[in-house]
C-alpha cells in the first residue's frame, strides 16, 4: 500500500515537472533597435534594450489551469471585477477544466493584462516591456533583425488575416527564432506591461490639451516605419483593451531579467 | 433564569463583537483597494492604501521630478476643493501616489508640499514601498512609462474614490476646473 502511494507521488510529480517543462526562458542578447513606434523619447529614435531572458514558449492553457488552480482569486468564478471584466477564459469549459475548446497545448488566450502579470509574477518574471517584445520580435531563424524583408512581411501579415477567421488559434508551425523563441507571430497580440502607455503618451509639456486620447487607439500613436503592417495591427489590438479586459486573440509570455529576479512587475523596494 | 440572562448578555456582547468588526467587510469587486500597496507621505507615516477606505478620496498619481503636468495637476485638485465652497475639513482628502518612487522619497515628498502649501491634514503625498505599483496605476487609469533619465510619460487623471475605494468620478483635465467633476464630488460630500 505504502508503495503505491510512493508510486502515486513520483507519478504525480513528475507530472508536475511536466507541466512545467515548457517554462523555459532563453536569453535575448540586448542592443540597440529602432522600434517602429515613435516613442517620442529616445533621442534618433533608437532604443538600447538591455539583454534579458524571455519564455521560449507563450503560456498556455495547461500553464494557467495550474496557476489558478494555486491562486484562487484568479478563477473565472472568483476574479475581481476590478482585475478582469466578463470576458475573462471564456472558452475554458468550466473554472478548473479546460474542455474541448481550450487544448493544454494551446495558447492561453482571454486573459486579462492584470491576470497575465499576476501569472509571470508567479514565475518570478514579469511582462516583457514593449520594446522587448518588438526586439524579440524582429528575428527570425536566422537573423536578429529581419524586419527589412519583405517576403516575411507578406508571409506575417498573410497568417495574421487568417487568425482572424479562426475562432481557435492551432499551434502553427511557427519554428524558433534564432534566439530560440517559439510563435511570436502566432497570436495578433501579446500583453507588454506599458502598453497602455504607448496610447496614453500625452505629451506632459502640453498639459491644457484634452487628454482623452487614452486607449483611443492610434490616436496618440506614431508609427516611424509604416510598411509593416502587421506590427500596426497588432499595436492597435491591444490599444483597444483596457488593462481588465480579455481578448480571445491576445496571449501573453514573460520575462526575466539577467541577474536575477529583480525588478519583477516592478514591485518596489524601500 | 439566571443561566439564560447570563447566556444572552453573552450573546450581546458577541453580537457587538460582530457589529464592531463590520468596516472589515469584503471589499466590492471593483474596490481600487483590493491592490495591496504600501504608502509613506511627505511626513514619514506609513500605511496601507485600504486604510484610506471609510471616506471619499481624491486620488492622483504624480512625480516629484515632473515639471508641468504634476504640478498643474496639484494646482488643479486644489481649484476642485476650493470650488467645492465648503470648509477644507469637508471637502475630501487627497491623495497622490508618486510613479517615481526611487527619487521621491520624504524628503522631496516634504519639499513639494510645502512648495504648494499643502496642508498635511487633507493631503497625502506619498510615494508606494511595497506592492505593484503600475497595477494599482492601471486600476486608476494612469499608464506611464519611463523615459530617458528621471522622466516619465504618463497620463493625467484625478479621480474620486467613494469611501469603499470605488471610483465614482474621473476627470482627464487639468490646468482649469472640470465643473461636472466639482458637482459630482459635491453630490458626494453631500449625501454623506
Amino acid at each position: 500500500m505504502r508503495s503505491r502511494l510512493l508510486l502515486l507521488a513520483v507519478a504525480l510529480s513528475l507530472a508536475a515537472s511536466c507541466a512545467f517543462a515548457d517554462a523555459r526562458y532563453v536569453e535575448v542578447p540586448g542592443g540597440a533597435f529602432r522600434s517602429a513606434i515613435k516613442l517620442t523619447d529616445e533621442p534618433g529614435d533608437r532604443v538600447d534594450v538591455a539583454p534579458f531572458r524571455m519564455r521560449a514558449n507563450l503560456v498556455t492553457n495547461a500553464d494557467f489551469l495550474a496557476f489558478v488552480s494555486r491562486e484562487a482569486r484568479w478563477r473565472r468564478d472568483r476574479v475581481a471585477a476590478l482585475f478582469a471584466n466578463s470576458g475573462y477564459l471564456p472558452r475554458w469549459a468550466g473554472p478548473l477544466s479546460l474542455g474541448r475548446n481550450a487544448p493544454p497545448d494551446a495558447p492561453v488566450t482571454g486573459v486579462s493584462w492584470f491576470a497575465a502579470r499576476a501569472y509571470c509574477a508567479s514565475e518570478q518574471a514579469r511582462l516583457a516591456h514593449w520594446t522587448e517584445w518588438e526586439y524579440a520580435a524582429a528575428a527570425d531563424a536566422q537573423r536578429r533583425d529581419a524586419r527589412a524583408d519583405t517576403a516575411r512581411q507578406t508571409r506575417l501579415l498573410a497568417h495574421l488575416m487568417d487568425s482572424f477567421g479562426t475562432p481557435s488559434m492551432t499551434p502553427v508551425g511557427d519554428g524558433p527564432n534564432v534566439y530560440g523563441l517559439h510563435s511570436m507571430h502566432a497570436l495578433v497580440g501579446e500583453w507588454v506591461d506599458d502598453y497602455a502607455a504607448l496610447f496614453a503618451d500625452v505629451d506632459t509639456r502640453n498639459p491644457g490639451e484634452n487628454s482623452e486620447l487614452r486607449l483611443c487607439g492610434g490616436a496618440a500613436l506614431g508609427f516611424i516605419d509604416r510598411t509593416d503592417y502587421t506590427l500596426m495591427m497588432r499595436v492597435a489590438a491591444l490599444s483597444a483593451l483596457t488593462p481588465a479586459d480579455s481578448s480571445s486573440s491576445v496571449g501573453f509570455r514573460c520575462v526575466r531579467d539577467i541577474g536575477g529576479g529583480e525588478d519583477i512587475n516592478q514591485k518596489v523596494r524601500s | 433564569m439566571k443561566r439564560i440572562i447570563v447566556f444572552l448578555y453573552a450573546l450581546l456582547l458577541a453580537c457587538q463583537a460582530a457589529f464592531a468588526a463590520a468596516p472589515s467587510l469584503p471589499l466590492p469587486g471593483d474596490s481600487l483597494y483590493q491592490s495591496p500597496l504600501s504608502l509613506q507621505d511627505q511626513q514619514g507615516r506609513q500605511f496601507d492604501l485600504a486604510s484610506m477606505r471609510g471616506r471619499s478620496v481624491i486620488v492622483s498619481m504624480f512625480y516629484t521630478a515632473c515639471s508641468s503636468a504634476c504640478p498643474l495637476t496639484v494646482d488643479t485638485i486644489q481649484e476642485i476643493r476650493r470650488a467645492l465652497n465648503v470648509p477644507d475639513r469637508a471637502a475630501p482628502t487627497v491623495l497622490l501616489v508618486s510613479i517615481d518612487p526611487q527619487h521621491d522619497d520624504v524628503v522631496n515628498l516634504a519639499a513639494m508640499a510645502k512648495a504648494h502649501r499643502l496642508d498635511p491634514t487633507y493631503w497625502r503625498l506619498t510615494r508606494p514601498t511595497a506592492g505593484d505599483l503600475m497595477a494599482f496605476a492601471a486600476t486608476l487609469g494612469v499608464a506611464y512609462r519611463q523615459r530617458t533619465g528621471a522622466d516619465f510619460s504618463h497620463n493625467a487623471v484625478i479621480a474620486l474614490l467613494d469611501e469603499n475605494g470605488r471610483i465614482v468620478a474621473h476627470t482627464s483635465v487639468i490646468g482649469k476646473v472640470d465643473t461636472a467633476f466639482v458637482s459630482a464630488v459635491r453630490e458626494r460630500i453631500a449625501g454623506h
